[in-house]
């Protein structure tokens, strides 16, 4: 996917180029008639004219950042407070104008407590596969960079790691360091490594057979400045679709964690914990777990299908 | 092919020697001591001596692992410390349950999701198309166990159709294995649209057409065959979901399961229990995958295993 086709066309090497470093494309290597022709565009803002087609990406990437931006104001602009507020003449009362989502069964605004729980689970989400991208970005440069033994290494633990389905890992990691949040974010983490190794190595390992690559080597540059400017660069757009799909996948994970009381203890409002305490009241208020699954349901969803979009947007054999 | 076979296995091993370190290792990372642990909080110094004794956790700890692990090649991990009674025992009464569970979500899941990637292929952009795709991510972004609360609730409590918790009669399954497969049936029908989509462009299927062939038999026959190869790929890894979603699934059903006898074995810290079935999970895990490499060969007699 990542590997630019030789270019036929103007056309075709403008697509190409979004996926190549943008220090190879500095200098266009274009015929003067063909770029004249053609405007050039930057990969940005070639990637930027297929993207802002895709409306449902479009939606959800907006809908992504309204999320983050309520999420980090929740504590001003939440109705009552998450976790201290008790509307005792409402307990378990269904959706009113009062309480948009409803009151559970402690007397706390399920509306206040999503909101104040988006933070938990965005962050979850966004920390934890921050921290596997950065580990899986680095060993999967340096295997497929170097090869060898090193590369022998990082292929055989990632095997390992993907010997354990990812829920029983995580459970592995909670049972060790304790229930918690920050422990359940660190055991999504390393199981989000070997996915980012593996995809990284490979990006690298077409990549580096590229003229460019050894043009680069003959004017004498070092390791160094060849994998992190000129490598690394050509593995972003697939480790951003990548990325993006797995901020969803992380998000249920670490709510099941949650759900299984191994996360995010109660009071706090994490979604799945929330779903967790709806359990013994589903009889009674149903809609204390309805709320909670449609957060996370709806973020999920959000997110997968930006990642969708991206990839269509960044996959140079779908130009039309 | 025999020989591939018993390549494989033996490449396995590796692998597997890597996760029992792993797996042994575990109770030395528990924070707190096992012997205490093991004995009991009412335990005197004296008493968790002689656990500890007992369990060989005073053995020098390159002895303990080989005790470990040739007591793990006999089925042998000891005794839980909740119940008393064998880890073997406790797993054996738990493995069929779990997997019945998965065997049925599965193949639901897969003829759905085939059946849905198929459709979608084959009238691509049309409605037919969007609506499965639009199922189809929905699927992968429900969270199992809200799914399985919200239908326990419809199905069970509103309607009373179906039993809520159990796993007695074939009616206790249909709740669980939905549950289970609906992620599953998803990414199939993602995976299947996408493979049937290239298969659709191919020179032999356009030869088949040419040939005045139906279009029923022209997909069944010529395009069915040849993007099975990925699809069954794919399903190999989605069994490794469906074990991993068995976990979360069997806790909100309350099914009688190892997914529930591994959180409560976390919960108590039950470590012999919880050894036991990591490595169980991860056997059952590289088994799968080993077996859908030999599925391969029996699909696309093309390849062939040296």
């Amino acid at each position: 996917m990542n590997t630019p086709n030789a270019p036929e066309s103007a056309d075709r090497a403008v697509a190409a180029a979004t996926t190549v470093p943008a220090a190879s494309v500095a200098t266009p290597s274009l015929p003067a008639n063909l770029a004249a022709s053609t405007r050039m565009r930057t990969p940005m803002a070639e990637f930027w004219r297929k993207f802002k087609r895709q409306k449902l990406a479009l939606f959800a990437g907006v809908f992504i950042i309204a999320l983050v931006l309520v999420a980090i104001l929740a504590p001003w602009i939440v109705p009552y407070d998450a976790e201290n507020f008790f509307d005792y003449d409402a307990l378990n009362s269904p959706p009113t104008a009062k309480h948009w989502f409803g009151v559970d069964s402690l007397g706390r605004d399920i509306f206040s407590r999503i909101l104040v729980g988006a933070r938990i689970s965005l962050a979850a989400g966004f920390v934890s596969v921050a921290i596997g991208a950065v580990i899986g970005a680095i060993l999967g440069l340096l295997a497929g960079y170097y090869e060898g033994w090193w590369d022998r290494c990082v292929m055989r633990m990632s095997d390992v790691l993907f010997a354990f389905p990812g829920i029983l890992l995580a459970i592995g990691i909670v049972a060790i360091l304790g229930n918690g949040m920050i422990n359940v974010i660190m055991a999504v983490a390393v199981f989000s490594v070997p996915a980012f190794a593996r995809l990284v190595r490979g990006n690298v390992l077409a990549l580096k057979q590229q003229t460019y690559i050894e043009a680069v080597r003959s004017i004498g540059a070092p390791d160094r400045v060849i994998m992190l400017r000129h490598l690394l660069p050509g593995t972003v757009s697939s480790v951003v679709v990548y990325l993006t799909m797995r901020i969803g996948t992380s998000i249920i994970t670490a709510a099941s964690l949650s759900f299984l009381g191994m996360g995010a203890q109660p009071p706090t409002p994490e979604w799945g914990a929330m779903l967790n305490e709806a359990r013994s009241d589903m009889l009674n208020a149903p809609h204390v777990a309805l709320f909670p699954s449609l957060a996370i349901f709806v973020t999920v969803l959000a997110f997968n299908l930006l990642g969708d979009g991206l990839r269509d947007a960044l996959d140079p054999k779908l130009d039309n | 092919m025999y020989r591939y076979l018993l390549k494989r296995l033996l490449g396995l091993i590796p692998t597997l020697l890597i996760v029992a370190v792993l797996v042994f290792g575990f109770v030395h990372m528990l924070p707190g001591d096992p012997a205490r642990l093991a004995a009991g909080p009412e335990a005197g110094p004296e008493t968790i001596e002689l656990v500890r004794k007992d369990l060989g956790l005073d053995l020098p700890l390159h002895q303990q692992f080989v005790r470990f692990f040739s007591n793990a090649l006999q089925g042998d991990f000891g005794k839980s410390i909740r119940t008393k009674r064998p880890v073997s025992q406790e797993i054996a009464e738990r493995f069929g349950p779990t997997f019945w569970l998965t065997v049925v979500a599965m193949a639901w899941s897969v003829v759905l999701g085939m059946f849905l990637g198929i459709v979608s292929a084959v009238w691509r952009n049309q409605w037919p198309d969007r609506l499965g795709m639009t199922l189809a991510v929905s699927g992968i972004s429900f969270p199992s166990f809200a799914l399985g609360m919200l239908l326990m609730q419809y199905f069970s409590v509103k309607l009373g159709w179906l039993p809520t918790v159990g796993a007695d009669s074939w009616k206790h399954y249909v709740l669980p294995s939905l549950t289970l497969g609906a992620a599953v049936a998803a990414v199939m029908a993602r995976f299947t649209r996408s493979s049937f989509i290239d298969i659709l462009k191919e020179d032999y299927v356009r030869t088949a057409r040419a040939k005045g062939l139906k279009e029923t038999v022209v997909v069944i026959k010529h395009g069915l065959r040849n993007a099975m190869i990925p699809v069954v790929t794919m399903m190999g890894l989605q069994f490794g979901f469906l074990l991993g979603g068995s976990i979360v699934v069997e806790v909100v059903f309350n099914w009688p399961g190892m997914g529930r006898l591994l959180v409560d074995a976390v919960e108590m810290r039950d470590y012999p229990i919880i050894q036991a079935l990591v490595l169980l999970f991860s056997l059952e895990f590289i088994l799968i995958n080993l077996v859908v490499d030999l599925l391969y060969a029996w699909i696309n007699p093309t390849i062939r295993y040296r």
